[in-house]
C-alpha cells in the first residue's frame, strides 16, 4: 500500500534532493482564503503540506499558531471543514501529499472510525496527533494504518536508542524529528545537533527523516536540508499569514501572496541544499 | 448506567493508567520518557520505608497533621438532621489539602535529583503549597496562574511572591487554570533536563491521577481512624467539593469498598447548569486533554469550553479521570452546586461555627445543607473541608457589598 507520502519521497530520492514540508493552520484566517493559501503552497515549491487542525488547547505550540487556530475557530472552522478544506485542494492537485496536524480530542469527538472514512475519501495521506504517544496507538494508529493512512510519528531530543524502536514500529511516510525540546516557533535548531539526531535515527529506520521546529529561514532551511530528508516550516509561514491581515483579523488582497513568496523563498532554500551523504 | 461492578473500587488503575475507560498517557513524546521515568521513580519511593518515614516527619511537625475531624454542632442543630463532622484541612500549613500532595511530590522531586520545580495553580492555594514547600527546600519554583486567577486572587499571588516564587500571569486562551495549566506543559517540554511538574490534582497523563490520589489519601485514613475513636463506627456519608477533584479522591478512596458508606461529590454549576458552570459530569462528556481521557466540557466539535465558577480553584473544564470512573461504575454519587448556593454556605458556616471556608468546600457545604436535613440524627455525614476562606475574604466582600447596596 502506499501512499502520496511513499511516491513523493521516491521522486524526491530519485531527483536527489530533500523535501520542502510546510505548516499551516485550516481555516486562518477563514475556509476561503484558507483553500487559497493551500493551494498557493504547492504552487510555490511546497513538497508535503501539514494542514493544522484547530483546537483550543494546543499545549505543545507556540503563541503564533495557538493564536492562528483561535482565528479559524472564531470564523467557524471545524474538523468536518477541515475536511472539506482537503476535498476542494484536491480537485486541483491529486499528487502533493496532505498531512493533518493536530490533537486527538476533536478527532476523538469526531468518531476515529467516521473520521478515518471521511479523511480518506477527502484525500487525506497522514495524520500527525501530537498527543498520541506509542503508548496509546490502539486508539488511532493501528486504526489509520488500517484504513490506508500514514501515521507519522514525532522523534524528539529526549527519545533514546532504547525507544525509538517503540516510536518507529508503526511509524509510516516519513519521521517527524522535532529538532529541539520545547513547542513550536521557539528556540532556532543547530544543524549539527540535528545533523548528529538524524544519524541516529537512520540507524533504526529506513523511513525519510523530516527535521521542523525552529526553521524560519530559507538559509535555515537549507542547511537542516543538508542534514536531512526534508526541512519542515510552520511558524514562519503562519506569521506571514498574520502580517497580512488587517487590524480585525480578516484576509487582505495580500494575504494568499505573502505565503506564497515566503514559500518560493523556503523552496529554493531547500532546492540549493547539496545532498546529504548516504 | 450498564457497568459491571468490580470486585474492589480502589484496584486501578491498570498498568497503562486506565480506570475503565478513563485514564492513559496522551503527551507529546518529549514527554513521554519524562513520565515514564516519575512512574519508575514513584514505584522506588513508595516501597522505600525511609521515604514514607521522612514524609510522615514533615506531614506531623511541618503540616501539623493529623487535621482534626470535628464535630459542628451548631451546624448539626441549625439542619436538624445528620451529625455533620468537618474534616479540619484548612488546618495545614499553607491553608488547604493541596500541601500533603505537594510534599509528597517534592520529596520525589529531590530523590530525582530534579532542581527547577514548575506548578499550575486556579486559587492559587496549590501555588502557595507550592511555592512554600520550595522555599523550605531551597528549590526554584515557577508558578503559572490564568490572568483572570491573579486578580481575582490577589493574596495568593502576594504569599508567592513573598515565598519566593515567580508567578507568571498566562494570557492565552480563557486566562484560567486550564490555560495556566497548558502554559505548565509548554514549560516542562521545553525545560525537560532539569524540571518536575508538581500537578495540583488528581488529573494530567498517568501515573499523576494515581500519586496525587496516594499523598491525599492521608485525608480519608486519618477519617477512618478519628471516626472510629469518637464514634466507634464507619461514617455514614461523605462529602467534597471537585475541581480536578484531588481533596474529593484524599477523602473517598480509603471508603471506596465500604458499601455503607454514601460518597458525594459537588461539583461547581457557576450561574446554573443551563449557564455557564464548571460541573465536568453534569454538563459535559469523555474527551481527551491535559494527558488524560475525562468528563470534559466542549463544543460538538470537540473545542474545549470556558468554565466558569465563583471559586477560581473549581473554574477547570475537566475532572480527574477516576472520578469520571466513578461516576460511569455508579460508586459516587456527583451534584452541584451553584455560586449563588455556595456564597450562602460560606455566610452560614462563618456565622455558626466561626469558620470562614474557602469559596471551593463552600459548594460542598452547600450540598449538605441539602443531604442533612434529610437524614436521621444518627447518621453520620463527614465533609471535607479542604482550604480556609481567608484568600476569599476581598472578592466575596466585595460582592455581598455590591449585592446588599
Amino acid at each position: 500500500m502506499s501512499t502520496r507520502i511513499d511516491t513523493r519521497f521516491a521522486e524526491l530520492k530519485k531527483q536527489g534532493r530533500a523535501a520542502f514540508v510546510t505548516y499551516v493552520m485550516a481555516g486562518d484566517p477563514d475556509p476561503a482564503t484558507s483553500l487559497e493559501v493551500v493551494k498557493a503552497l504547492s504552487k510555490s515549491g511546497a513538497d508535503v503540506i501539514e494542514l493544522g487542525i484547530p483546537f483550543t488547547d494546543p499545549m505543545a505550540d507556540g503563541p503564533s499558531i495557538q493564536a492562528a487556530g483561535l482565528r479559524a475557530l472564531k470564523n467557524g472552522m471545524t474538523l468536518k471543514k477541515t475536511l472539506d478544506l482537503v476535498h476542494g485542494f484536491r480537485k486541483d492537485d491529486n499528487f502533493t501529499p496532505l498531512v493533518l496536524m493536530g490533537y486527538y480530542n476533536p478527532i476523538y469527538i469526531y468518531g476515529v472510525d467516521k473520521f478515518l472514512a471521511d479523511a480518506k475519501t477527502a484525500g487525506v495521506d497522514g495524520l500527525i496527533i501530537v498527543d498520541l504517544p506509542p503508548e496509546e496507538d490502539d486508539e488511532l494508529c493501528i486504526p489509520a494504518l488500517k484504513a490506508g493512512l500514514n501515521f507519522i510519528r514525532l522523534a524528539t531530543p529526549t527519545t533514546d536508542d532504547k525507544r525509538l524502536p517503540a516510536v518507529l514500529a508503526n511509524t509510516s511516510g516519513f519521521v517527524y524529528y522535532v529538532s529541539i525540546a520545547g513547542i513550536t516557533g521557539a528556540a532556532a535548531a543547530d544543524a549539527n545537533a540535528v545533523g548528529q539526531a538524524v544519524a541516529r535515527i537512520k540507524r533504526h529506520t529506513k523511513l525519510p527523516i523530516c527535521v521542523g521546529f525552529g526553521i524560519r529561514t530559507p538559509e535555515a532551511a537549507r542547511a537542516i536540508a543538508e542534514k536531512a530528508d526534508g526541512s519542515v516550516v510552520g511558524t514562519a509561514l503562519v506569521d506571514a499569514l498574520k502580517n497580512s491581515l488587517d487590524a480585525e483579523g480578516r484576509a487582505t488582497a495580500k494575504t494568499v501572496n505573502a505565503v506564497a513568496e515566503l514559500t518560493a523563498a523556503l523552496a529554493q532554500g531547500v532546492r540549493a541544499a547539496k545532498q546529504a551523504a548516504e | 448506567m450498564n457497568v459491571a461492578k468490580p470486585n474492589s473500587y480502589r484496584s486501578g488503575p491498570d498498568e497503562r493508567g486506565h480506570f475503565g475507560i478513563f485514564g492513559g498517557r496522551f503527551v507529546a513524546e518529549t514527554l513521554m520518557p519524562l513520565i515514564l521515568d516519575l512512574e519508575k521513580a514513584y514505584t522506588a519511593a513508595k516501597a522505600d520505608p525511609a521515604f514514607q518515614a521522612e514524609m510522615n516527619g514533615y506531614l506531623k511537625n511541618y503540616v501539623g497533621r493529623p487535621s482534626p475531624l470535628y464535630f459542628a454542632e451548631r451546624l448539626t442543630e441549625h439542619l436538624g438532621g445528620a451529625k455533620i463532622y468537618l474534616k479540619r484541612e484548612e488546618l495545614n500549613h499553607t491553608g488547604s489539602h493541596k500541601v500533603n500532595n505537594v510534599l509528597g511530590q517534592i520529596m520525589l522531586a529531590r530523590r530525582m535529583g530534579k532542581k527547577r520545580i514548575i506548578a499550575e495553580t486556579g486559587a492559587g492555594q496549590h501555588g502557595v503549597a507550592t511555592a512554600t514547600l520550595c522555599a523550605r527546600f531551597g528549590l526554584e519554583c515557577i508558578v503559572y496562574m490564568g490572568a483572570v486567577d491573579v486578580e481575582r486572587q490577589q493574596p495568593n499571588v502576594i504569599r508567592m511572591e513573598m515565598l519566593g516564587a515567580t508567578v507568571v500571569p498566562v494570557q492565552s486562551g480563557t486566562r484560567t487554570l486550564k490555560d495556566a495549566m497548558n502554559e505548565a506543559l509548554r514549560d516542562w517540554v521545553t525545560n525537560v533536563h532539569n524540571t518536575f511538574y508538581c500537578i495540583g490534582t488528581v488529573a494530567g497523563p498517568h501515573p499523576y491521577p494515581t500519586l496525587v490520589r496516594d499523598f491525599q489519601s492521608i485525608i480519608g485514613n486519618e477519617t477512618k481512624v478519628q471516626m472510629q475513636e469518637v464514634e466507634g463506627r464507619l461514617p455514614d456519608s461523605l462529602v467534597a467539593c471537585i475541581g480536578g477533584g484531588s481533596n474529593a479522591m484524599g477523602l473517598f478512596h480509603p471508603f471506596l469498598d465500604d458499601s455503607t458508606v454514601e460518597i458525594f461529590g459537588v461539583e461547581a454549576a457557576g450561574h446554573g447548569l443551563t449557564q455557564l458552570h464548571a460541573a465536568s459530569i453534569a454538563g459535559g462528556r469523555p474527551g481527551v486533554l491535559h494527558g488524560n481521557r475525562t468528563y470534559l466540557l466542549m463544543d460538538a466539535d470537540g473545542q474545549i469550553q470556558d468554565a466558569h465558577s465563583i471559586s477560581a480553584g473549581l473554574d477547570y473544564p475537566g475532572i480527574g479521570p477516576e472520578h469520571s470512573w466513578l461516576h460511569e461504575i455508579g460508586r459516587v454519587n456527583y451534584l452541584s452546586a451553584t455560586d449563588d448556593e455556595a456564597l450562602a454556605a460560606f455566610q452560614l458556616l462563618s456565622k455558626l461555627e466561626g469558620i470562614i471556608p474557602a469559596l471551593e468546600p463552600a459548594h460542598a457545604i452547600a450540598k449538605v445543607m441539602e443531604l442533612a436535613p434529610k437524614r436521621p440524627k444518627d447518621h453520620l455525614m463527614v465533609v471535607n473541608l479542604s482550604g480556609r476562606g481567608d484568600k476569599d475574604v476581598p472578592q466575596v466582600g466585595d460582592i455581598l457589598k455590591g449585592k446588599t447596596k
